[in-house]
Order: C-alpha cells, then structure tokens, then sequence
C-alpha cells in the first residue's frame, strides 16, 4: 500500500536517471542512513561495532571492488585480499616515512598504491581470458604477499612482520573510541559505494559491462578494451586497498601479511557470489551475511548439537555450511541476496491485489 | 655439475608428483568444462579416508594392522566412497547447474572444496597421520655411489606410479567403449548427446576416475608429507601446472608438471639466495603467467578463437 510510484511523474531526463527514481526508496535510503549513521553508534554497543559493524562495512567495500572487476567487467580475480593486503602497508608506510601525513590522503594514496599495482597484475588479461586468468590472479596473491614477508621495508624491520596501526587522526582530533572510528568508517564506505554506484551507472560502467558480456564484440563497436580492463583492475584494487587501510586502522589494528591471504579472498568472493554479482547493494548484503554466518553457527551449533563435540566439530560444520550455502545459492538463486531484495519489492508494489 | 642434476632431478620427479594432481583436473575439464578447484579438497579426502579405514579395519575384522588384506581392502573402500563421492557431485552439484556460465560452475566447485574439506575433517578427525607404502624415501645407492647423485628411491616410484597412470589412462581413453564415448563428450556435448551418449553417465564415469587418480596423488603425497590438512594445497601447485600445460590436455599436464618442477626447483636454489628464498611458493605462478603472454592456451592447449 505504501509502495507505491503512482503519481511521481519524470519530466527531465535528469530526473529519470536517478539513483532513486521512486520517492519511497529515497525516503528508505535516508532512513537507512540516519539509522546506521547516528542511531547505530549513538545505541550500539562496543561488541556490535568492534566485531560485527566496523568489519562490515570494511568488507563491504573491498567486496565492491571485486564486484567492480568480476560482476562488472567479467573478469574473475582470486587475489583480492592481497590487494587489501598491499593498501593496508602502503597506508602504514605512508603515515609511517612522511612526517605529518594527513590519514585520508594517506588513505587515497594507499589506494592508488593498490590501483598501482592492479594494473601491473591485471595487463596479462588483455591476453588471456576465463580460467587462465583466474589462475593468473593467484600470483598476484602468493607474490604480494611473500614480498611482504620477505622484505622487512614494509613493515619497518619488525621481526615477524606483524605492523601496529598508527593512531587516526584528523584535524586533530583522535579517533580512539569504537564510536568515532565506526563513524569515520561509515562515512568513507557510504562515500566509496556512492561513486561506486555512480561510475557503473555511467559510461565507464557500461563499458565494463560490455566488456563483460562479449569483449570482442565490445571492442568492435568500438570500446578501447586495455584501457576498460585496465581501468576495472585500477578501481577494483583501489576499493580493495582502500578497504585493506581500513582494515588495518579502524578494524583490528595489528596487521602481518599472512592475514591477507587466500581464504580471505575467497571470503571475499563469496560475499558477491551471495550478496549478488554486478550489484553494489550485493555487496553489502553478502559481506554483512558472510561476516555474520560464522558468528550466528558459533552461536547455535553448540545449543542444537550440545557442547559435547568441541571446536573441531563446530568449524566443520561451518565449513561444510560455508560451502553448502555457496552451492545453494549458485543454483538457487545465481543472482544472490540482491536480487532477492529485488523480488520482494516487486511483490510489494503488487501488494495486497496482485492482480 | 653433479648438484645440478639432482637439483634437477629432484625438481623433475616432484614435478611428477604435481602432474599426478593435475591429472585430475584435466580428467573432468576435459569432459564436462568444468574446472574443478575441489581436485585438492579430493585428494585431501581421498587420502584421509584410505588412512582412516587402515586405521579402523584391523579392528573390525581382527586382522593384523599391517596385513595387505587391510591395505588393499583400505584401499578399495576409498575408491568406493570417492566413487560415492563423484556420483553425489554429479546429482547435487553438477545437474542442478547444467548449462550455466563455466565460472559459475567454478565457484560452485570452490563451494564443493569447503564442503569436502569439512566432510573430511568431520569424520575422520583433523589429527596428522602418516601413512606407509612400505617404500623408504633415501636415495638409491647405486647411483650415490658410482655418481654421487642422490636420488630418492620413493620419488622413483613416485615416477613409477604416475607414469603407469597415465598410460592406463591412455589405454582407457583409446581402446575402451567408454574412453570413445569420454573422448565424445569432451569433443562436443551436444553432438554426443545427440547420439545417444548418456551424458550424466558419462561425468559419473569420470568423476569416479578422477577420484581415483586423486585416491593415488593422495596416497604418494601422504606418504611424502603425512596425511594433513595442506594436501589440500597441492592443488594449488596444481594449478600453475594446468596453466602452462593447457587445461584440455593430459600430456600438458605431464609435461606442464616436469617443467613446473624442475624450474621451481633450479629457481629455489640458484635465484631464492639473491631474494631471501622462499620463491617456490610464487615462482611457478610468475612462470606460467609470463608463459602464457607468449602462448595464452597453454603448450598443448586447444586454441580459443572468438566469434561475435
């Protein structure tokens, strides 16, 4: 009944090419933002945003960025973490060797530390294609990290090469409090997901799609492949660097590279395989799905199955789910918790008469 | 002189190792498109179930631990629950996805990986164990003594096994009704199923065949590294090995194994002292990429040509 476009009629173009074409969803949205923005933090409690909300929002982003790559320019990448892996140092070496490093340009510089290097990783795609890049993307991860570890440079000669994050600062103010670094968190990722959202609604993102959908066809009518894929693999490592920096300052604090590796990125793709790919709300759902499962079985295994079994039996279990829901979803729904969201509001523009 | 050949035999027959892996892998993308990530998480399975049942079935059945009844009875029950293994992939997993995009497929079998590796885990317990094929790993002495060139008695059989695989293999894809059908459905799924090839028969077929290609890969490394968690991660080795060798070929495999081996191995131990060492874990990554700027379908690999 509330759900309702009748009578918001477009008459520019600039009105139809919204991102909320319906007043409601734009309602919704601001919605979500006061409730997430102010509400959150201002009634949350310490547990919720140090190990739920903060973790979220950093994986949300850095699903974005593979979302970018993967669910937009079809180009399937399985080092993602490494790329987080590569802005959380650069951020640390930033703040760490240039005396008086503002932390969000140290930020942006990391993330285009990151875009560096996508592109150094992502030029053998204009060769090869499909699973042999996939496997390609592999190096990427196996050899960002090991560089990491080998050379000491990177995190300033610490023995295991584990970094402690500096203090955030900005403008002189602190952000010490779980509060105020959730805030600063929030602020950047709603700011991040905005361009994101934008850039794939606009021609660069169209061109990724079609590069996505047959890139010899694409090439043909005309689009300038390198530069497409290329720029796909720069704005997807950017997300991710940015979000790896995050990781790093407003997240868990102490970083060693062994933490950036395989299975986080297969985390990563997971969170849009679920959340949807080619969705930049996908990305939301999916990582806040992924960060919450483990979290939801740990709390539930033991009270269904009894504390008998131990920890072993528990991350089994989460393993075997884990999979299980990947599976799942591929065949249930392909278009992951997105499109869901999708289905529900058509059905709510019909609701109550269907017919 | 002499270190370098057995640097390089070393690497050589490691590489033999990797292929066995491999094997896998070429097997089910060869016949249904897909590439299958679990290979690992099967071999991991595989070998944790033939240890598993060495383990049980002295008890059950009274006899001495280390009888061969028991080894090879271990062993064929493995064989059984791989072949299970792939029949309940192909029904659960592969049927409800024909047709989708190969990536989809993919990542689907990531999933698979998880599942299997906490199937696995679940029960028979994550404990390390080893596993003895009755083959001491030390060099021959022959050798040692005329050429003082060390190696390994167990990488020989190693060798041995894989080489005999393959041609088993060979024979199976050649001489049989079911390899003609097998090589049918790899050439072209809609033209086999066009005459009558059952095509789901046919994955069945060769998931059971890669699970026991897995079954042995898993048996040969368990018994170089113990049965763990990181045989998982010999698919990982795998892969670089598939790249270079192209993903539709079982002689690229081969090949793609030896050269991935000995050049990881030569690497390891004239370039890894200049950088800190440790490059095994990357190098063979770094090799097939800049292979397949040259060559993007791989040595052997059938050639991708687009149409619009």
């Amino acid at each position: 009944m509330l759900y309702r476009e009748a009578g918001q009629f477009k008459a520019t173009y600039a009105e139809d090419s919204q991102i909320f074409p319906i007043r409601q969803d734009k309602i919704g949205f601001w919605v979500l933002m006061l409730v997430f923005g102010v509400a959150v933090p201002l009634l949350s409690n310490e547990y919720w945003l140090k190990a739920i909300l903060i973790p979220v929002l950093i994986f949300s982003l850095a699903a974005i960025g593979l979302n970018i790559l993967t669910g937009y320019a079809g180009q399937l990448s399985l080092g993602s973490a490494a790329f987080m892996a590569v802005g959380a140092f650069a951020a640390y070496n930033f703040i760490l060797r240039i005396e008086g490093m503002p932390f969000l340009v140290a930020l942006v510089l990391a993330g285009l530390t990151a875009a560096l290097v996508g592109i150094m990783f992502g030029l053998p795609s204009l060769r090869i294609k499909g699973f042999y890049l996939a496997v390609a993307t592999l190096a990427a991860q196996f050899f960002i990290v090991w560089a990491l570890v080998k050379f000491p440079w990177f995190s300033n000669n610490s023995s295991s090469g584990v970094v402690t994050a500096q203090d955030v600062t900005i403008l002189g103010y602190t952000f010490v409090t779980p509060e105020s670094k959730y805030v600063l968190t929030f602020l950047i990722v709603a700011l991040m997901a905005l361009l994101a959202k934008n850039m794939v609604r606009s021609s660069t993102g169209r061109a990724w799609m079609a590069v996505r959908d047959m890139d010899v066809a694409a090439q043909v009518i005309g689009f300038r492949l390198m530069r497409t894929k290329l720029l796909a693999f720069a704005v997807s490592s950017f997300y991710c660097g940015v979000a790896g920096a995050l990781y790093a300052y407003t997240y868990i604090g102490t970083v060693e590279p062994e933490g950036f590796n395989l299975d986080l990125s297969f985390k990563i793709l997971f969170m849009i395989i679920i959340g949807g790919v080619g969705s930049i709300m996908g990305s939301f759902l999916g990582a806040a799905f992924i960060v919450l499962l483990p979290i939801f079985l740990d709390n539930v295994v033991p009270v269904i199955f009894g504390d008998s079994l131990g920890a072993g039996f528990v991350s089994n279990f989460q393993l075997i789910v884990f999979g299980g829901l990947i599976i799942f979803f591929l065949i249930v729904e392909p278009h992951g918790l997105a499109r869901l969201w999708q289905i529900a509001k058509e059905k709510l523009r019909l609701w109550p008469f269907p017919h | 002189m002499q270190f370098f050949i057995e640097v390089l035999v070393g690497g050589l027959l490691s590489g033999v190792m990797y292929a066995l892996v491999a094997l896998g892998f070429v097997l089910i993308y060869k016949a249904s498109g897909v590439f299958n990530f679990a290979q690992g998480a099967m071999v991991f399975f595989a070998a944790l179930t033939f240890v598993g049942f060495q383990e049980v079935l002295p008890g059950w059945l009274g006899l001495e631990a280390d009888s061969s009844v028991v080894f090879w009875l271990a062993f064929l029950l493995a064989f059984i629950a791989m072949i299970v293994l792939g029949i309940a992939t192909e029904r659960i997993v592969l049927r409800p996805l024909v047709n989708q995009p190969h990536i989809t497929l993919f990542m689907a079998t990531i999933g698979l990986t998880y599942v299997v590796e906490g199937l696995a885990q679940m029960t028979w317990g994550a404990n390390v164990r080893g596993l003895d094929l009755g083959i001491v790993d030390e060099p021959i002495a022959w050798l040692m003594d005329n050429y003082e060139i060390g190696v390994s008695k167990f990488d020989l059989f190693a060798a041995g096994v894989a080489a005999s695989l393959v041609a088993l293999l060979a024979l199976l894809f050649q001489y049989t009704k079911v390899g003609r059908a097998l090589r049918a459905v790899a050439d072209d799924h809609q033209a086999a199923l066009s005459i009558g090839i059952p095509l789901q028969t046919i994955w069945r077929v060769v998931w059971a065949v890669a699970g026991f290609v897995a079954l042995v890969a898993g048996m040969i490394w368990g018994a170089r590294n113990g049965v763990q968690f990181a045989l998982t991660f010999t698919a990982l080795k795998a892969l670089p090995v598939l790249i270079l060798g192209g993903f539709t070929s079982v002689p690229g495999a081969i090949v793609g194994g030896l050269i991935i081996g000995a050049s990881e191995k030569l690497a390891e131990v004239y370039v890894g002292p200049f950088v800190g060492g440790g490059i095994e874990g990357w190098f063979p990554y770094m090799l097939a990429l800049a292979f397949l700027l040259v060559r993007p379908e791989g040595l052997f690999g059938e050639k991708h040509i687009d149409r619009v």
